[in-house]
């Protein structure tokens, strides 16, 4: 418990510089299926790159820009956002993801450690702009199923999936 | 002034009106859908208006009239995941929300084992770990019954049943104590993906020489090098013989060949030959002519 509670201080300290600006970070003490620990230095990395990908994911999302999703997501959860952008583009349409909180905690970490899961609960306003004139916001709380996976220099998110809280 | 207080309360009037409108006009949305299928969002009211479907993972716009049923076939929404609807009329525009989510029917493994290689009679040397996702490539999170199977040719199949928790289900397998090419299935119904683990012989075990006298000179040769469980130790692992003689010492590396290594050294009176391969000590000779 003492070991949860000061991982999540460590984090939280480490975070502010990196997390989005404006989202509050809460990360649950880890809950761990499978035979491999994790040691705490690749959980906070895993999560603070989890983090940075909804910077550039709303930067993406905003300008309709698939380009921007490269450095933070992988495989298919990259290949659905490029797709939506697309569709967007095509549409006329953009929105605008805000995450406002987060909180996180980290479900697997697979025995061979090539990949790490993490549930996140997020609150988040979504703006929607039409090129005719249609605007709107909507808050949303939904929880995330996010699998990451090591890359060169990160870990980037492979599958990126809303489900009903 | 009666004319301007009129005005604002016409203006008043007519904007609670409309919010009152709007209100009433709420979409009639599904909680939920499952990916692919189809599903349909009624609407209420007259004119034209534009309904917008906007997730992370499909975008979809569409021109309704009011008042009727927008259809949506199967294959419309496949990406799992919260969606924004809009629907945009002359007047009003409504908001709402639902989620989609991931079928039921598994149809694709990402399955990741390790190693590809590993030594025989390894306890718990070898994992597997899966990921389950639908036909549109959603990660299927409710509990699903997930069966690995590690067969080896020569001996016993080692089987064990997970459940996924989160989409996620792992596996830890022993290496047999046969050497060959195991066989290590995922299965999820009948969808499964299967990866190749090679099984090599371990370190040498008994490792044992006999001397021969051939004219001035002592044959080292092994017996057969074998693994603890059997198996032969394959041609080229380096085995080293060694000589000590009044306080000097000679050391030969060679590699087995046919499953044996041999050497041929000075015969001294009194000399002492060990062997060894990588840190497996074999028997050792005292030469007395």
């Amino acid at each position: 418990m003492l070991k949860s509670l000061l991982f999540l201080a460590t984090f939280l300290a480490a975070s502010s510089c990196v997390a989005s600006a404006q989202a509050s970070v809460r990360v649950e003490p880890t809950n761990l299926q499978g035979p491999r620990s994790l040691p705490e230095e690749t959980g906070r990395a895993a999560i603070r790159d989890y983090l940075q990908s909804w910077q550039s994911l709303n930067a993406a999302f905003e300008q309709n820009r698939a380009s921007l999703l490269d450095p933070a997501f992988v495989g298919i959860a990259k290949d659905k956002l490029t797709e939506t952008i697309q569709q967007q583009a095509a549409l006329g349409i953009r929105t605008h993801y805000t995450d406002r909180a987060h909180d996180i905690q980290i479900v697997f970490f697979s025995p061979e450690g090539l990949s790490i899961e993490l549930l996140d609960t997020v609150n988040y306003d979504v703006e929607f702009i039409d090129n005719n004139g249609v605007k709107t916001t909507q808050h949303v709380s939904a929880r995330f199923l996010i699998i990451v996976t090591p890359a060169e220099l990160r870990w980037r998110v492979r599958v990126f999936q809303a489900e009903p809280e | 002034m009666r004319v301007r207080l009129t005005f604002l309360f016409g203006v008043l009037a007519a904007a609670i009106a409309q919010m009152s409108l709007a209100q009433d006009a709420r979409m009639q949305l599904p909680t939920t859908v499952e990916a692919g299928s189809a599903f349909s969002i009624p609407s209420v009211g007259n004119g034209q208006a534009t309904l917008y479907i906007v997730g992370l993972g499909q975008v979809l716009k569409r021109s309704v009239k009011l008042g009727e049923t927008a259809f949506f076939p199967a294959g419309s929404l496949i990406s799992a995941g919260h969606y924004l609807v809009v629907l945009a009329g002359t007047s009003a525009t409504q908001n709402g929300s639902f989620d989609v989510v991931s079928a039921h029917e598994p149809a694709n493994l990402s399955f990741l084992a390790k190693p590809s290689r590993l030594p025989v009679g390894l306890h718990g040397g070898i994992t597997g770990a899966v990921y389950v996702f639908d036909d549109y490539h959603n990660l299927i999170s409710a509990p699903t019954p997930v069966s690995f199977e590690l067969a080896n040719p020569s001996s016993t199949v080692q089987k064990q049943s997970v459940v996924t928790r989160n989409g996620a289900a792992w596996a830890v397998m022993d290496s047999t104590a046969h050497q060959g090419i195991d066989k290590f299935v995922a299965r999820v119904g009948d969808v499964y993906s299967t990866r190749v683990v090679a099984q090599v012989p371990g370190d040498p075990c008994g490792l044992k020489m006999t001397a021969q006298l051939i004219g001035q000179q002592v044959r080292l040769v092994t017996d057969p090098v074998r693994d603890c469980s059997g198996n032969a130790v394959p041609d080229g692992t380096v085995v080293t013989f060694t000589e000590n003689y009044n306080g000097a010492q000679s050391t030969v590396d060679e590699p087995l060949k046919n499953g044996v290594a041999e050497v041929e050294l000075s015969a001294h009176n009194g000399a002492a030959f060990s062997v060894a391969s990588g840190i497996v000590m074999g028997n050792q000779i005292r030469w007395e002519k």
